[in-house]
């Protein structure tokens, strides 16, 4: 286990430097730049002597190796697009207001999500499934921009109950609209993946011979099944998790959310590569944790496979 | 049994919630708090390194020019920090007396050293102001930028005294105290620049928060990133007596109806920009809130006049004879007024109408040009960058295909792209805007010189820029407005650019709100604004 | 065991179709899906049975559902009935073709990895880490620029070669109105298809874990089959209930992408729309408008309404075990 654990450390490590080298380049390669995309154009001369300033006008490897550098001893630098400001700075506020949304509506996806595909898949082919499953494709079919903005309209200029922008880290009635929002397609997605992996499991001869047996049902549903049932809702929730909590920028849009998806977009807009890595950078982490996460839970739940390894 | 919790529950929290109706703008207008919404995240609150209106919201707060605005009259020039100024017959020589009291938010004296030592920072090649060149009026000012001298004390600007301040002019300058108004004219305080590093670093923390001080009505008290902007009342501000509120919040809300939605749920007092979608409703249903004010400037489509076809002004002049400006304005850009030429009218000048809408004479010109009912006319692309330019251009492109007989793509980029495929003429056309800086012809006029940054259409002409060269040496304004018309109509008759409409800033607006007027360049002194319910 | 039965192929198809015949929400959807796509392919072809999606007119611009525009105007006075069945053709067309280029690669990507382990699934998974992690806009926007002029010459390549050469502008304007919305489409299929494999790749994977472990897996191996024909034969007809499912959620969701990404230039262009454009547009002016969003919507959830039903059906049909129920 130990070994896993170290050798998906290292791993990692070499994901993140792949990661870093193919974005740092496909950036260069991005038309425009940080300071040739201003409203009004920057004189000539003036452009030059900025791009002196950051180091921008020097070979491409050159920069290559400064950023590489930077980010090793663990300072990233400064934005380009919010001038001199830290890629800290930027990510350590809109860092904890994604995260706490992303988990939020992580939350709201398995709580929905999971009984949602559970139910329909023990009651298959029924009103119950249909209706569990019509629910999960309206979840699918309206998208976000869309159940967004409705929730805002009804909840915030309607009913005055919620506010419609903006984000206080203390009141959690500021947070509820955008993470259940940003949840019901994750929900959705949820459940249809949850009711097709119960359908496998329960086709099973072992299964049908235990139905048969009269086995107490709930018993067998908790017990056999939804270890097995998980595994695709399992292998989906890990790359889900990892780009809900590094930002969603059409709910930051919506809901006037400060997090790192609007910064994300905005920096690419403009080629600020260092904002840019950053995110990138902290977004690739997410992922290997969160595929890493998936597998541990993948062999919790498929016991088969843990003997043979 | 869960059910029957929740029947009791969730009335009972609906209950509480429309106990507690009062909105956050009642409580901020009883507290003198203005709720702004601000469109979008300022790149910096140092005056010398931006160029948006975005940061100019922002930076009117916490700084002061010399001169001030009025909240009513565009042409008004009440004091700011200068209490009284003069100039000299032909407009070249301008002294300034500052206020005596005047201070910066720390409490030390503004002297007009700091805006000497501002001038000094912009100008200076190694700062890299982007906008620099607001400066160049000064005398010597170009070449110090430019690096051609090195030596500040030929530029013409000097600190008399204290509280005195001497500046000389390359040309005269009869609008010099409304230019004093935009930021890049502003001081600032040498004292804490130097504290956080050298006067030419590009960027040091001293206008970070909470290091930044500012001699404006509202100082600095929090910053956070796409979320808000706070500023509360200066205390050391020296007409702090006669500022109306204690403090203003700025909201960047990049999403114009999330920021819409964000005033009906109140918590906005005035917004940035009402969709155009959301006009007509408006109308009908809170008539009260609604603004619609005219504003100093222009939408245009940009024209790669390197290209062929393009190159030939009958082209030119036959697409522009095309645009239904009446009808876009109406249906598309409601609350726009179509344009007649480039310049918006402002102050005393009064452009020559040209633009017109003429579909025979324009297929006339096209034939003429080798095109007839648009044969073998060169397939183009129009390119835009915001979603909300889309249905202006599906419009043209309907009226150029109606009357002319010729398709033209539509090309959706993202905002990098577009600048950049612009100014290296890597485009056919392109949908554009530009927002006066200043109440002169000179901030339309200006961009469309040979080598400047901002034309990007590959036209110049001598005549123009003789035009504009001529009229910066009179000081007799209606001499000067004489030579921009002919200018103009120079412009307009070459048309390397289409204008379409001029803009107008509709939005929504608290009554609450008092003494916020309807001004040209939408800079309403923070100073001045009241709140009462 | 149930891998004998799916040795007899011909009657296990022939169960398939009498079992999906069965089915009735499947052959309910399996209606609603000819209707929407012979509505969205053939009724724009027949000319003149259509008013010009295109056309626009002004003042008369959103007005709702009446009897001269059955779904109401648009913000520039179009005709939406027109605009939702053309746009349709596009959704569809994206739809379909990008999730199969998707599912494919995804499929055979996971399949290989989970059948394989070891190093070999190493190296798949952590490829796979990387592309999670790169920043998809840049990537269009890239895609985007250098497929540009590709697209445009492939444009004028099949226009010319469908026409006479000094054939009149009126013609070359008219074919090129048929093809440039089709090949335009073109990057976008590259884009989407090549970036959106990677979940499908890792639920795939998990499950053919799973499966590989199972008693007949094991038997078939020591009867000595090839790789190949037990992964591919064996092993994916017993994940195939989450892979159809999954194909039925990326449908959807690349429609959507295809709006945002035309909105940074990959994709249809203006005045051509797809039902996510229309959607989008629609969902501005939802409040004041509604039918702009509603009918749009509509044809949209129906198609995928029918399409996940059908999806579910098919899954029942094709279950080896579930001859059995």
């Amino acid at each position: 286990m130990l070994a896993n654990i170290s050798q998906r450390f290292l791993q990692g490590l070499l994901v993140l430097f792949v990661l870093f080298t193919v974005t740092f380049f496909l950036i260069k390669a991005l038309p425009g730049g940080p300071f040739k995309s201003a409203e009004k154009a920057i004189p000539e001369h003036i452009r030059a002597k900025i791009e002196a300033y950051y180091g921008l006008d020097q070979p491409v490897f050159i920069q290559y190796g400064r950023q590489l550098k930077n980010l090793v001893t663990g300072d990233p630098g400064v934005s380009l697009r919010l001038e001199g400001r830290e890629v800290t700075e930027i990510i350590s506020q809109g860092f904890p207001v994604s995260l706490r949304l992303g988990l939020v509506a992580m939350v709201f996806a398995i709580l929905i999500g999971i009984p949602l595909g559970v139910i329909a898949a023990w009651k298959k082919n029924t009103l119950m499934d249909y209706s569990a499953m019509a629910l999960a494709m309206i979840g699918i079919c309206i998208p976000s921009f869309v159940i967004g903005p409705l929730l805002a309209e009804q909840f915030s200029r309607r009913l005055n109950l919620l506010p419609a922008t903006g984000w206080d880290p203390l009141s959690p009635s500021s947070w509820l609209l955008p993470s259940l929002t940003l949840g019901l397609a994750t929900a959705a997605y949820l459940s249809r993946l949850t009711r097709a992996g119960m359908l496998e499991i329960l086709n099973q001869d072992y299964i049908r011979t235990a139905r048969s047996k009269g086995v107490g049902s709930f018993r067998l549903l908790v017990v056999h099944c939804l270890r097995g049932g998980l595994i695709p809702a399992v292998a989906y929730i890990g790359p889900a998790f990892a780009a809900i909590i590094s930002g969603s920028v059409v709910i930051e849009s919506i809901f006037a959310m400060p997090g790192l998806g609007l910064h994300f977009i905005k920096s690419i807009e403009v080629g600020d590569s260092p904002v840019i890595l950053g995110i990138v950078m902290l977004y690739g982490i997410l992922i290997i944790l969160a595929n890493f996460a998936t597998d541990l839970l993948g062999l919790w739940l498929n016991p088969r496979l843990r003997a043979s390894r | 049994m869960v059910c029957r919790l929740a029947l009791i529950v969730f009335p009972a929290f609906l209950l509480l919630a429309s106990c507690q109706k009062e909105t956050q703008v009642d409580r901020a207008t009883k507290d003198g708090i203005l709720l702004v919404g601000n469109s979008a995240e300022p790149k910096a609150l140092d005056p010398h390194l931006v160029t948006g209106v975005i940061e100019s919201k922002v930076i009117s707060a916490l700084f002061e020019g010399l001169v001030g605005n009025d909240p009513k009259d565009d042409d008004a020039t009440p004091p700011g920090a200068a209490t009284s100024w003069e100039h000299n017959a032909d407009m070249t020589e301008w002294t300034f007396r500052l206020q005596p009291e005047g201070k910066w938010s720390d409490g030390k004296p503004v002297t007009a050293r700091d805006f000497a030592f501002a001038y000094h920072r912009l100008l200076h090649p190694d700062t890299a102001g982007p906008y620099a060149e607001m400066l160049y009026f000064l005398k010597n000012a170009e070449d110090f930028n430019k690096g051609k001298i090195t030596d500040f004390s030929q530029v013409g600007v000097k600190a008399i005294d204290d509280l005195t301040l001497q500046v000389q002019l390359r040309e005269p300058v009869p609008f010099l105290p409304s230019l004093t108004r935009h930021y890049t004219w502003f001081p600032v305080p040498e004292h804490v620049v130097l504290k956080f590093g050298k006067m030419t670093d590009r960027f040091t923390k001293w206008s970070n928060f909470p290091n930044l001080v500012g001699n404006g009505p509202f100082k600095l008290t929090k910053w956070r990133f796409h979320d808000v902007i706070e500023v509360d009342r200066n205390p050391y501000y020296w007409d702090n007596a006669h500022v109306g509120i204690n403090g203003i919040r700025f909201f960047p809300i990049e999403n114009p109806y999330t920021e819409t939605r964000a005033f009906l749920s109140g918590q906005l007092h005035t917004t940035y920009a009402l969709p155009p979608d959301l006009l007509k409703s408006m109308k009908a249903k809170s008539p009260e809130f609604l603004r619609q004010e005219p504003y100093v400037g222009t939408v245009f489509v940009r024209l790669n006049t390197t290209r062929p076809a393009l190159n030939d002004e009958r082209v030119r002049q036959a697409l522009s004879l095309t645009i239904d400006r009446k009808q876009i304005c109406e249906h598309i850009a409601e609350g726009f007024e179509p344009a007649k030429s480039f310049i918006p009218k402002m102050g005393a000048y009064e452009p020559e109408p040209v633009l017109t809408f003429d579909p025979e004479k324009a297929r006339k010109l096209l034939a003429e040009a080798g095109y007839p009912n648009g044969d073998h006319f060169p397939r183009f692309s129009l390119l835009i960058a915001r979603p909300s330019a889309r249905a202006s251009a599906e419009a043209l492109q309907a009226m150029w295909k109606e009357h002319l007989n010729i398709l033209v793509n539509i090309q959706n980029k993202d905002w990098g792209s577009y600048v950049s495929a612009q100014q290296s003429l890597d485009f056919d056309m392109a949908m554009a805007g530009w927002i006066g800086d200043y109440l002169d012809p000179t901030t339309f006029l200006n961009m469309w010189t040979q080598g400047n940054g901002n034309n990007n259409t590959g036209w110049s002409n001598a005549s123009y820029e003789a035009f504009l060269r001529e009229a910066a040496l009179k000081s007799e304004p209606a001499e000067r407005l004489a030579l921009f018309r002919q200018a103009e109509s120079l412009l307009m008759k070459s048309q390397p650019i289409l204008p379409i409409s001029h803009y107008a800033r509709v939005y929504l607006h608290r009554p609450e709100v008092k003494n916020w007027h309807p001004i040209l360049l939408d800079n309403h002194p923070w100073k001045a604004i009241r709140l009462e319910k | 065991m149930s891998d004998v039965t799916v040795e007899k192929s011909s009657s296990l198809w022939k169960d398939a179709v009498h079992r999906l015949q069965r089915n009735r929400a499947a052959i309910v959807s399996l209606i609603a899906l000819a209707i929407i796509i012979f509505a969205c392919i053939v009724l724009p072809a027949i000319p003149g049975f259509l008013q010009d999606p295109n056309a626009q007119n002004l003042p008369n611009k959103n007005i709702g559902p009446s009897a001269s525009h059955w779904f109401g105007t648009d913000h520039l006075g179009r005709d939406i009935f027109s605009r939702v069945l053309t746009g349709g053709r596009i959704s569809i067309a994206v739809g379909l073709i990008t999730t199969l280029v998707s599912v494919t690669i995804g499929v055979c990507w996971g399949a290989i990895s989970g059948y394989v382990g070891g190093k070999t699934d190493s190296v798949m998974m952590r490829i796979v880490d990387i592309l999670f992690a790169l920043p998809f806009l840049i990537i269009v926007i890239l895609l985007g620029k250098t497929l540009e002029p590709i697209t445009a010459s492939l444009t004028n390549f099949i226009v010319d070669s469908l026409n006479k050469t000094g054939a009149a502008t009126e013609t070359l304007n008219k074919t090129r109105a048929w093809v440039e919305p089709i090949t335009t489409l073109v990057p976008l299929f590259i884009a989407i298809g090549t970036l959106s494999w990677l979940t499908v790749s890792r639920i795939v994977r998990a499950q053919v874990q799973s499966v590989a472990k199972q008693e007949f897996v094991e038997a078939a191996r020591s009867l000595g089959l090839g790789h190949c024909r037990i992964l591919f034969r064996h092993i994916l007809p017993n994940t195939l209930g989450p892979i159809i499912v999954y194909t039925t959620l990326t449908i959807p969701s690349v429609m959507l992408l295809e709006a945002t990404l035309s909105f940074l230039g990959l994709g249809v262009k203006p005045p051509y729309s797809s039902w996510g454009i229309l959607i989008d547009e629609g969902a501005n002016r939802m409040i004041s408008n509604g039918w702009l969003l509603f009918f749009p919507t509509l044809f949209f959830s129906t198609t995928l309404f029918a399409l996940n039903f059908l999806g579910d059906g098919l899954r029942d049909a094709l279950d080896p075990k579930s001859a059995k129920d």
